[in-house]
């Protein structure tokens, strides 16, 4: 019964989101990875020299590296069948009248709010490997604030560009950090002047639209001296048959005392590897916020950093992960106190159903020379069925003096009780589900942008429909 | 219109209540007394269908039988029960909470705004301040305040028959009064049926009884009007239960 309402479930996703358009691309090139390919993207791009050499040294990095020795399994990944680059439109849009009909309808199929329409004015929508739609408002050009894809960046902002890139994230970092830095394709560069307030937030949307085809897109944000910002990206990706490959690299810069804040919302088709790099460096006085929600996709592995490298940094970390069927969400953050007097706190929320697996994977580490550093963590997993799991793997390396630090974790089902005072109102089994789980992941949820917080909540109400049965 | 007839409740195996007989008419109000572990509670989450316990015997509600009935079926009918024992539910705001029981319990809809005024005058009713609707549902509250949002809760679904098990215990007398005027309100609007589970003749002297049931060790001993509320108040359980030997 359960497994009947379930595979409903799952076909219901698949006609609301899983459809794909029909391919029209400017360029494609064939399947596997060589210096030929990677060449070929760097030209398309037509990228300066120290880029194009930057691609090839990474290339040579991803091929000598082994993959991860733990975490989920990703044998099933075979690098010769992806195919690295795709181009979708020739031209970088500047208007939304200019946006490919098409695009509009993806759109339109996925149900995107009215009220996030009108934000497109705002928007860059990643479509395929680059950015289809961009529209650069007033109102940023006015506070100097550049928000532009990355390759525009490259060309217009080389100096600024090539004093950060790949500087907090080296391809060395990890085999899919290098697989990233060689065949990098779209993404946003982001830079804030120094003492600028953006107030509304960026944002930004992927989607992956060609079977095969490996997503890497690079995003570069600098936040200068005492400014703030929010940056928002938000992914429903339609649904393939063959597995397809998500490995992006994310670096954030927060100059002394600015705060920037970076929200994900990952939904990804269930057929995805989602493997993603991200890492912010937080100077003096400064704060980093990540919020982090991760619900579809394959397998997920994910952990946000911080490096706190100067007194008085703070960094953030809000998550939330959402495990069904055989998904794998295998996320968490880490944070790493390299100054005097700095601190951190992860939150970390998981919700497995149907057979999901979600873990927490965490590092603080507290140097010798970050004296009197405080850290704190809390690990919540809610588990509604005994075909789930959820393990928690955290680590702690302190060295510094007078270091605080706080770890909780705790591991829930859905009490009866609960269920039975709920349905005696009237509510039956699912809505009364959804409101517990929903009540669970409020503390991450409601700091979400209200639609997203709202696309949230609308989602698990249909996954609580099809799985109680 | 609720009707239990030879009544026989387990949990885990060990007895619980028997023989019990019982029926409560159509807009008349019932109260049940009986000293701590009697099985007033038992009874109350039996009627309205908690899984935990066994029950045998008959069961039924507007001539439906309830013992086929999950609870949220149960509640359908127009059952509620206040509980004795109120668990916290962080994360789910009370507005929006109120807003799906009213949903659920009429089949007329009402706008946001035609919502709004409802619930406004609900709460005037019970003297509950509005600051709690944005609020998570009884997270953080007081004994009272979760016994004042049971009630907000009977007032936004209107039910058939009421059940409210120890309402008045923890609250002063400013809250059972607002109580009673709540409860009075759905008899007079509604025709509401009650059914009071109490230790105290406190709340029962602002509702007008019809009939009173004392419990012990499980089993109905007695009943009568509101002189047995009276003798009760006045000997104490322990005499008034010698007397019915």
């Amino acid at each position: 019964m359960k497994q009947a309402s379930l595979k409903k479930l799952n076909d219901s996703y698949e006609e609301k989101f899983g459809f794909a358009m029909p391919e029209k691309s400017v360029l494609s090139f064939d399947f596997g990875l060589s210096p030929q390919i990677i060449s070929q993207i760097s030209d398309s791009k037509n990228e300066p020299t120290w880029m194009r050499e930057f691609r090839l040294r990474s290339l040579e990095v991803f091929q000598s590296k082994p993959m991860p020795p733990w975490g989920p399994d990703l044998s099933e990944i075979d690098f010769e069948q992806i195919r690295y680059f795709i181009k979708d439109t020739d031209i970088e849009s500047k208007s939304w009248d200019d946006v490919p009909a098409e695009i509009k309808e993806t759109f339109d199929r996925l149900g995107v709010p009215q009220a996030e329409r009108e934000f497109l004015a705002g928007v860059k929508a990643q479509y395929n490997s680059e950015v289809a739609y961009s529209s650069l408002q007033a109102e940023l050009d006015e506070q100097g604030v550049i928000f532009c894809s990355m390759e525009e960046a490259l060309q217009k902002h080389g100096e600024l560009f090539k004093k950060y890139f790949a500087t907090l994230i080296p391809s060395a970092d990890n085999k899919f950090a290098a697989l990233n830095s060689a065949a990098w394709s779209g993404g946003s560069f982001v830079y804030i002047p120094p003492n600028t307030h953006v107030k509304r937030p960026l944002q930004s949307y992927f989607r992956i639209n060609a079977a095969r085809m490996g997503q890497f897109e690079r995003t570069l944000i600098i936040a200068d001296e005492g400014s703030s910002a929010h940056y928002v990206e938000g992914c429903t990706a339609p649904v393939y048959s063959e597995y397809s490959l998500h490995a992006a690299v994310v670096e954030v810069f927060v100059l002394p005392k600015a705060r920037f804040r970076y929200t994900t919302i990952q939904n990804w088709s269930g057929n995805i590897y989602n493997l993603v790099t991200k890492r912010a460096k937080v100077m003096r006085d400064a704060v980093m916020e990540w919020v982090d929600g991760n619900l579809g996709a394959k397998t997920t592995m994910k952990y946000p950093s911080c490096y706190l490298v100067e007194e008085g940094a703070y960094g953030e970390m809000l998550s939330i992960a959402y495990a069904k069927n055989s998904q794998i969400q295998d996320t968490g953050a880490k944070m790493l106190h390299l100054a005097p007097n700095t601190s951190s706190k992860i939150v970390a929320k998981s919700v497995s159903i149907a057979g999901g697996t979600s873990n927490y994977r965490g590092l603080v580490y507290i140097a010798k020379v970050a004296k009197n550093s405080k850290s704190k963590v809390e690990c919540d997993a809610l588990i509604l069925d005994e075909k789930s799991s959820t393990s928690t793997y955290p680590d702690m390396k302190i060295s510094g003096d007078n270091a605080m630090v706080e770890h909780e974790a705790s591991v829930s089902e859905i009490e009866e009780e609960k269920l039975f005072y709920l349905m005696s109102r009237g509510l039956d089994k699912a809505e009364a589900m959804t409101l517990l789980v929903a009540g669970f992941i409020e503390p991450i949820v409601k700091e979400l942008p209200l639609e997203y917080a709202v696309e949230l909540n609308r989602l698990i109400e249909l996954e609580m429909e099809g799985s109680v049965g | 219109m609720l009707k239990i007839k030879n009544l026989q409740v387990s949990l885990n195996k060990k007895m619980i209540l028997d023989k019990i007989d019982l029926s409560v008419d159509s807009g008349t109000t019932h109260v049940l007394m009986g000293q701590n572990g009697a099985g007033k509670s038992t009874l109350a989450q039996s009627i309205m269908g908690n899984p935990n316990y066994t029950v045998k015997g008959e069961l039924s509600f507007d001539k439906q039988d309830l013992l086929e009935l999950d609870p949220q079926k149960r509640a359908a009918l127009g059952i509620f029960l206040s509980f004795q024992q109120i668990l916290e539910i962080p994360g789910v705001k009370i507005y929006d909470y109120l807003r799906l029981l009213q949903k659920k319990s009429h089949d007329k809809k009402l706008t946001p705004l035609k919502f709004k005024a409802f619930l406004k005058e609900r709460m005037e009713l019970l003297s509950f301040n509005e600051s709690f609707l944005t609020r998570s549902l009884n997270h953080g509250f007081s004994g009272g305040e979760k016994k004042k949002l049971e009630i907000l809760q009977m007032l936004v679904i209107e039910p058939k028959l009421i059940i409210l098990d120890e309402i008045d215990s923890g609250l002063d007398i400013d809250a059972i009064q607002a109580v009673a005027r709540a409860v009075n309100f759905m008899k007079q609007t509604k025709g509401s049926s009650v059914l009071v589970i109490t230790h105290y003749s406190r709340i029962l002297s602002y509702l007008n009884i019809d009939r009173v049931h004392l419990l012990s060790k499980g089993q109905l001993i007695t009943s009568g009007g509101q002189d047995l509320v009276e003798q009760i108040e006045k000997q104490g359980f322990s005499q008034v239960l010698a007397g019915n030997q």
